[in-house]
């Protein structure tokens, strides 16, 4: 059952990549980071059963940097959103070269 | 049993992740991705990472997917159902590094550093169920988190203060309770 499982595993990742270069709503575009995080964790723990346990406990940490991920990139959408009425990452392009 | 079970979260697994990239709705895209969030942690379970899947849906589908909702709903983004899709050079770029992704993740199929992974992962397979039933499901994680990687566990602990007091100090308005 490996091998469906990293198959799986490559088709979320991909949709996740999809995600985020075709939307402009960044709320979707961190949706979509969070779904590329869950196709690796699928990943680790489908080959845990290979290699031992190591790959969940990987998994823990990678849960634990996704939900700071999260917290901090929301107060930053927030932040953002006070400025500009907006969540489109077309309108804040200050930072493009 | 167990295959036709894989299938079956597989196919909801993806249907929700498409359902993420093409829902016009940021709270429909939401809910898209908690059926795939609860659709892997079912295949967490058929890989015997029982503790992996209640964190899953506890953390994952439960407090940071209601975080989103919070973020939503809070700017009011819930009837935003402008199609917010890049078209033109981008869907074009975007196509180019889908399959460039696809095909190095595949490239990793074709090897045959595989067939040793699979030659010893009967033998590993049986000593996690034996560790398993002796420490139980959480106790298997526990052991090797608070032994051989503490310090890693610690530096998590600072890493998610620190995320806190960033979100807080991000968060707020500037000006609002400061001197």
């Amino acid at each position: 059952m490996l091998t469906p499982a990293l198959l799986l595993s490559a088709a979320l990742f991909v949709i996740g990549t999809l995600g985020v270069i075709v939307r402009r709503n960044a709320i979707i575009i961190f949706l979509c980071i969070e779904l590329q995080l869950n196709a690796v964790n699928l990943a680790f723990v489908a080959l845990s059963r290979y290699t031992g346990i190591e790959g969940q406990l990987y998994v823990f940490f990678v849960m634990t940097v996704a939900a700071a991920e999260a917290a901090v990139g929301l107060a930053i959408i927030i932040s953002i959103f006070r400025h500009y009425e907006t969540v489109n990452v077309n309108k804040f392009n200050v930072l493009k070269w | 049993m167990t295959d036709i079970l894989f299938i079956l979260f597989a196919v909801v697994a993806v249907g929700g992740a498409v359902g993420v990239v093409v829902g016009r709705s940021p709270v429909a895209s939401l809910l898209f991705m908690v059926a795939t969030l609860a659709s892997v942690a079912g295949i967490y379970v058929l890989f015997e990472a029982h503790f992996l899947a209640a964190i899953q849906v506890l953390v994952y589908a439960g407090a940071i997917m209601v975080l989103f909702l919070f973020v939503i709903m809070l700017l009011n983004l819930g009837h935003d159902y402008r199609a917010d899709l890049r078209y033109g050079s981008w869907s074009l770029l975007s196509l180019v590094v889908v399959g460039l992704t696809a095909g190095v993740l595949m490239q990793g199929f074709s090897g045959d550093t595989g067939a040793a992974l699979l030659e010893n992962g009967a033998t590993v397979a049986a000593a996690i169920d034996a560790a398993v039933i002796e420490k139980g499901a959480v106790g298997v994680i526990a052991d090797p988190l608070f032994t051989d990687y503490v310090v890693a566990f610690e530096l998590m602990g600072l890493l998610l203060l620190v995320a806190i007091v960033a979100a807080v100090v991000l968060a707020k308005p500037r000006g609002a309770g400061e001197g």
